[in-house]
């Protein structure tokens, strides 16, 4: 029990209270902590504009077309290596769920390689696949060169997909975990196989789950990329890397670099949401 | 005539329980057949049988002369494969206790899912029949709304609307109003007894007694995995001969 905020005495009373204009809360700790908040940043604006480095240098180098390249690849690359992780992780998860003992297996045994290894070292092994295999081939019908197959593009995308792939995987597993046992039969009771009901009826409906984190894997993709620079592959960081290694505007490189990285994973997100609203129709939400 | 179902000494177990033991029944064509008995006696299962969510591990059951899940090879039975087994089960529409709308598409989209995506209908065609099946169940109203804006009562009445569309030649119904609240079991049941008299081949497993004795036409009652009683719907309820059948109807009538 708790006690009453007011006692009533009388009903007229309660009538003069009930009159009584209701006064919004305010909220004085977010007031006080956003004012905090400003200044700090206002602080710091002030310190990088009077720091030691060169503004103007920044804004010459952002539209350079050696940065831009190199944005492009590291657009492309992180396009690339999602599509392939996104094939190979549904088809992992799907792997994973389905009553065959030797598909199950198979999709716990990729998991496990390609997330219990560094990606910086997966990259590295694609890259010198030609010291163990100089020739790549199928006996008899076609073969190549290693190093001419094994392109720093061809390394990364391996690399960076199946990594993905793993990673993709479990976060389309937990997705069609969420999906109710009664879906997958009402779908059958409609004469539906197990891959047409996979399609139309639970995916769309895991989708809302995998979404989320999909985004968040993707967001954390277009960061990985930058380790593909240590196999030559000409993404954003090593390009700008590459220009300060010659004219040792170190500061002003890093950020025309951050800005370019944020700008792309501020539209991924803003992607995101449009997916969340897509594959929340129908669905109630309780905010 | 070949009757609907045909089940000859029907079993299954789940590892040692045995759900169901030497069931034997026939449905004949337009019949409006009720399973009762207390939980846990296998209705369920029996049902699941029959649309083959569940595979049978003995006995034999024919749906209109069909062997159902199994090829005959020499002396012995073979499961027949994944693509088969939807294409029979097409023959048999299912209504779950617990509804099962999708929940990403609208009642139409529901209604036509199967008809354009397992049948191939052409959409326009799919939607036409889905519409005549929503104004059947009185929702023409509610076309386009999402699972989650129906009430519990409107969401079973998509979902016989979506068996339906299927044009199966056996409705089943499992506990069809037993999720529902009790004001709104009325019009379920209003749907069904609608069905049963343009014809529909159907079984029902209810508890809804009063529904069984008006529109079952036969009522059979499960214990333990086995058929005990079985006999014409009004005889049965009013005059069980089976000591357990009258101790289930005193507790459900209780
Ligand atoms: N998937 C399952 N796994 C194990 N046992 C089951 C399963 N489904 C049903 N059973 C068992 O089979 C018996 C019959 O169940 P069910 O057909 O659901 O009965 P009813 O619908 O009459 O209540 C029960 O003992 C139940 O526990
Ligand atoms: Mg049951």
């Amino acid at each position: 029990m708790t006690e009453p905020a007011a006692v009533v005495l009388d009903s007229a009373s309660a009538l003069d209270i009930a009159q009584l204009r209701h006064v919004r809360p305010r909220h004085w700790g977010r007031i006080v902590s956003a004012t905090c908040l400003l200044v700090l940043l206002a602080l710091l604006v002030h310190a990088f504009a009077i720091g030691q480095i060169n503004w103007a240098t920044v804004g010459v180098y952002l539209t350079w077309p050696t940065i831009l390249a190199g944005l492009l690849n590291t657009i492309i690359m992180s396009v690339c290596a999602m599509a392939l992780g996104i094939v190979l992780g549904v088809a992992a998860a799907v792997a994973r769920m389905s009553p065959n003992p030797v598909l199950r297996s198979t999709a716990i045994g990729y998991a496990w390689l390609f997330r219990g290894t560094p990606v910086i070292l997966q990259l590295l092994l694609w890259f010198n696949l030609a010291l163990i295999f100089p020739v790549l081939g199928i006996p008899g019908l076609w073969s190549a060169r290693a190093v001419t197959v094994i392109t720093p593009f061809a390394a990364a995308l391996l690399g960076l997909g199946l990594n993905e792939g793993a990673y993709v995987s479990e976060i389309v597993r937990a997705g069609l975990l969420s999906v109710d046992a009664g879906q997958y039969e009402a779908a059958k009771s409609i004469g539906m196989s197990h891959s047409l009901s996979l399609r139309r009826i639970i995916l769309p409906q895991a989708m809302r789950v995998v979404v989320p984190p999909l985004g968040n894997q993707f967001i954390t993709l277009v960061k990985t990329t930058s380790l593909a620079s240590v196999i030559e592959y000409a993404e954003l960081l090593h390009n700008a890397e590459n220009i300060y290694y010659s004219n040792a505007k170190v500061m002003e490189l890093l950020f025309v670099a951050a800005f370019w990285y944020l700008v792309v994973v501020t539209a991924l997100s803003f992607g995101q949401a449009v997916l969340e609203r897509r594959f929340a129709r129908g669905i109630a939400r309780a905010r | 005539m070949t009757p609907i179902v045909s089940a000859v000494k029907v079993g299954k177990s789940f590892g040692t329980v045995q759900a169901l033991s030497d069931i034997t029944m026939d449905v004949a064509a337009g019949e409006v057949v009720c399973l009762i008995g207390p939980s846990g006696s296998g209705k369920t299962t029996f049902l699941r049988c029959i649309n083959q969510l569940e595979r049978f591990d003995s006995g034999a059951l024919f749906l209109e002369g069909e062997l159902v899940g199994y090829r005959r090879a020499g002396d012995r039975l073979h499961p027949l494969a994944e693509a088969q087994i939807a294409q029979q089960r097409r023959a048999t529409g299912m209504v779950f206790q617990r509804f099962n709308l999708f929940p990403h598409l609208t009642a139409l989209g529901n209604i036509t899912e199967g008809p354009v995506q397992v049948l191939r209908q052409r959409p326009a065609e799919a939607a036409e029949h889905a519409r005549s099946l929503l104004a059947q169940v009185g929702l023409s109203h509610k076309a386009d709304a999402y699972p989650s804006q129906l009430s519990g009562g409107q969401q079973q009445r998509v979902a016989i609307a979506r068996a339906l569309a299927m044009r199966p030649r056996l409705m089943l119904f499992d506990e069809p109003t037993s999720a529902l609240d009790p004001e709104l079991v009325g019009e379920v049941l209003a749907v069904m007894r609608d069905l049963a008299e343009r014809g529909t081949t159907m079984i029902t497993v209810t508890h809804e007694l009063s529904f069984a004795r008006e529109v079952g036409h036969r009522v059979i009652f499960m214990d333990g995995g086995r058929v005990v009683e079985t006999g014409p719907a009004r005889e049965l309820l009013s005059n069980p001969q089976e000591a357990r059948t009258r101790g289930f109807l005193a507790a459900v009538l209780s």
